[in-house]
């Protein structure tokens, strides 16, 4: 069952990422003209009335309203074909009372759920033991969105340490060390259970082996702490191994964890599809998108069985600059397009990815975080400047 | 509870000094920690000549060579050390992966050690000997500095980091199990007992070292409770030590932050559960250039043992072209745990200047001096 979901899934994704590998994956500033291949209606059935998708927005906390405010003028500049149904959902103890913030939640399970499809910035998560957990974590379990995706890649006119980063992270989403269960055995002695499964193990090797494929990406890296977790990461290792023969066009290897973070902080050239548990991904996540240029400019998506979400690569909510307009919305600019491309709208998709790497590349404009000085509307603004004169 | 254990620690720890440690398991011993006390102070005896006596792993592949380049050094800096050369090739005592009696006597007996690297015999039911190690002996934190090298340029120039890892549970409890086929539980132990214990000691070593703030780094927003129970240990601790500026970040934020830019951190002392830290600390030392530039020492109650963490390097084994710096650096940790600190700054900025000049580096700091070019060129600066 659950090996012939991947199968349909990656079968998907392989659709879907034949264009973003085009488009976003490798040649940023390339224009497809290519047919529209990645909507799969038989597997996907985006809900689409009038000619138009509906989409679910969740603008997320932090930052959230001023860079999915960006999106939204940028998509509407361009007359995008797609209705947004927004809600409004939040982790935060003020937004809402706490029996509204459950329903806010459940509200955007199940607008994902009709609609398959949405765009989604970062829901905050309290540290208190008394708090909620992660609405973020629970809305992938609930929807079984498993692989989560990182696009890392230098961005061209952005000068960061390093050049020549392309590097992609996949990132079982639903299991591992985010299970959420703990206990406390007695007072002072806590365990927290790190759970490993070999079908979401198989699932998600699958799915990397099936997106390198895709991508015409050469090599599949395992990451792992298997010397020191033999049963689970040995199981997820084990498995990986196992699949990678399936592959042999794939250069497949393995890496433990601790290892890959110092290699990818000195010769990050050498990875190019990385493969890992829940944890580790979070780890070299922000490790990897740290060295391109930070939260603000690496897109991602998740992909379930059913509902693509697609977020910010690396996942920060940024209420230190909530309300500033210094947020930098290129990254759920971004996995906009990403969003775009999979509905096989690829004419808007180039214009709009095109226009922000455009702006990024003069260098006169940019956010903060890039080393500038402009406000999210400038960059906005400049955003759509460019997207009128590519008219 | 807390003032009860305020008032009997004083009368505890004498008990404690004075009682020989007949047996030290990992099982969680009713410690108790004193806010006066340090943690994991140094007892070692100097002999009738007024020297320490060291306990010497030479390790395997390049680990005689480069343990002769630090003996060569030391003695040209007259530092008041002997050492003691010991053999822990691995043996099964039960079933279960040992070292030698004679080891873990002179070990005990010294109270300190340096080792050199060791290659972990591949086989089924050897546990890795650095585990091994740190649970016979309880070295419950691990102390990894990250330090530039003058003379090996890196996408990251001016980083000081300094990064304290619990070492005894966390992820690496070692329990874990098969529920049923395909499905395995990894356990995740955070004690209160341990997190009091290396959270103390990241404090006196913030203290040690001059450094004003204490870091916590945890992942409490997924995992409430263990990582939870670290973070509320820490904020009690910190009390204890006004002095000191304490803050909590997100494991996430850590890894962002410090791979952007890793100066902000020069001021301050991170501590974090065991997988964190083993993560981060290699991160670091991947910011300066490698294992081979990185030291690390394993501090508990008992003894101590300082540590070059890089490979043994079976293929340059034996050719004199291995680069000692690590196993160097780890000895001036070392010094400066014994309080020999005047001999370890001599050293570490005769170290450091000639790896600044560049004249004597090793092949793999792009040199073609040998391991002794390079001892010898830090003698002359001595």
């Amino acid at each position: 069952m659950l090996s012939r979901n991947s199968a349909r899934a990656t079968q998907r994704l392989l659709k879907v990422a034949t264009q973003q590998r085009l488009n976003v994956t490798r040649g940023f500033a390339s224009v497809s003209d290519g047919p529209s291949q990645t909507v799969q209606s038989d597997i996907f059935k985006p809900t689409k009335y009038g000619g138009k998708y509906t989409v679910t927005l969740i603008p997320g906390d932090g930052i959230g309203a001023e860079v999915a405010e960006s999106v939204k003028t940028v998509f509407k500049a361009d007359n995008v074909p797609i209705t947004w149904e927004q809600v409004e959902a939040s982790g935060l103890d003020d937004a809402t009372p706490v029996a509204r913030r459950e329903e806010k939640f459940q509200e955007a399970v199940s607008s994902l759920r009709r609609n398959k499809l949405g765009l989604k910035g970062i829901l905050h998560t309290p540290i208190e033991r008394s708090g909620h957990a992660s609405f973020n974590v629970a809305l992938r379990q609930e929807l079984d969105i498993y692989a989560s995706i990182s696009l890392i890649k230098n961005i061209p006119g952005l000068k960061t340490r390093h050049e020549n980063i392309d590097l992609c992270i996949i990132r079982e989403n639903t299991e591992g060390e985010y299970s959420g269960l703990e206990h406390q055995s007695v007072p002072g002695v806590v365990e927290s259970l790190k759970i490993i499964t070999r079908a979401k193990s198989e699932r998600i090797a699958k799915f990397a082996f099936s997106f390198a494929l895709a991508n015409n990406r050469k090599k599949v890296t395992c990451i792992h702490k298997a010397n020191i977790m033999k049963l689970a990461d040995g199981l997820f290792r084990g498995t990986f191994n196992r699949l990678a023969k399936d592959y042999p066009q794939l250069e497949c290897n393995d890496m433990i964890v601790d290892n890959a973070s110092m290699q990818c902080v000195s010769r990050p050239q050498q990875f190019d599809v990385m493969v890992m548990p829940n944890l580790y991904g979070g780890i070299l996540s922000n490790i990897a998108a740290a060295l391109v240029g930070g939260p603000g400019v690496v897109p991602g998506c998740n992909m379930g069985r059913d509902v693509a979400v697609f977020e910010p690569g690396c996942r920060h909510v940024g209420l230190d600059i909530k309300g500033k307009d210094q947020a930098n919305p290129t990254a759920l600019l971004l996995s906009g397009t990403m969003l775009l491309r999979h509905l096989g709208l690829d004419d808007h998709a180039n214009r709009i990815s095109n226009a922000v790497y455009d702006v990024i590349a003069q260098g006169q404009i940019r956010t903060p975080d890039m080393g500038g000085q402009a406000t999210n509307q400038e960059f906005t603004r400049a955003i759509l400047a460019s997207m009128e004169k590519s008219f | 509870m807390f003032a009860l254990r305020a008032a009997a620690a004083p009368v505890q720890r004498q008990c404690f000094r004075a009682a020989p440690r007949a047996s030290v398991t990992l099982s969680l011993q009713s410690r108790l920690y004193s806010s006066q006390g340090r943690v994991a102070q140094f007892n070692g005896q100097k002999d009738a000549q007024g020297d320490y006596t060291v306990s010497l792993i030479e390790g395997d592949g390049i680990g005689p060579e480069i343990a002769v380049a630090v003996k060569d050094i030391f003695a040209a800096a007259k530092t008041p050390i002997k050492w003691e050369p010991i053999n822990v090739d691995p043996i099964l005592k039960d079933g279960k992966t040992a070292i030698p009696d004679a080891a873990i006597e002179s070990i005990r007996r010294n109270k300190i050690a340096l080792k050199g690297p060791l290659a972990t015999p591949i086989g089924k039911g050897h546990v890795s000997l650095n585990l091994t190690l740190r649970r016979t002996f309880n070295l419950f934190a691990n102390l990894r500095p990250c330090r530039s090298v003058a003379g090996y340029k890196t996408p990251y120039d001016n980083v000081d980091t300094v990064l304290i890892r619990e070492n005894t549970e966390g992820e690496y409890s070692g329990i874990e199990h098969v529920v049923v086929d395909g499905v395995v539980q990894s356990i995740k132990l955070i004690t209160r007992e341990a997190s009091e214990r290396v959270l103390r000691f990241a404090f006196q070593q913030a203290r040690a070292i001059g450094r004003k703030k204490v870091r916590v780094v945890h992942k409490a927003t997924i995992m409430k409770m263990s990582d939870g129970l670290f973070l509320t240990v820490a904020q009690e601790v910190a009390k204890e030590f006004p002095d000191i500026e304490f803050d909590a970040e997100l494991l996430d934020n850590t890894c962002l932050k410090m791979t952007t830019d890793p100066v902000p951190y020069n001021d301050k002392v991170l501590v974090m559960p065991n997988l964190y830290g083993d993560i981060l600390s290699d991160m670091c030392a991947g910011l300066i250039g490698g294992l081979g530039l990185t030291p690390s020492g394993n501090i508990g109650d008992e003894c101590s043992i300082f540590e070059a963490v890089h490979g043994s390097a079976p293929d340059i084994a034996g050719k004199g072209l291995a680069n000692p710096t690590a196993l160097l650096l780890s000895s001036m940790m070392m010094l400066r745990h014994m309080e020999l600190n005047t001999y370890a700054d001599r050293i570490e900025d005769a170290a450091f200047a000639t790896l600044a000049e560049g004249k004597a580096l090793t092949g793999d700091l792009g040199g073609k001096a040998s391991t002794s070019d390079f001892a010898s060129a830090i003698i002359n600066k001595l």
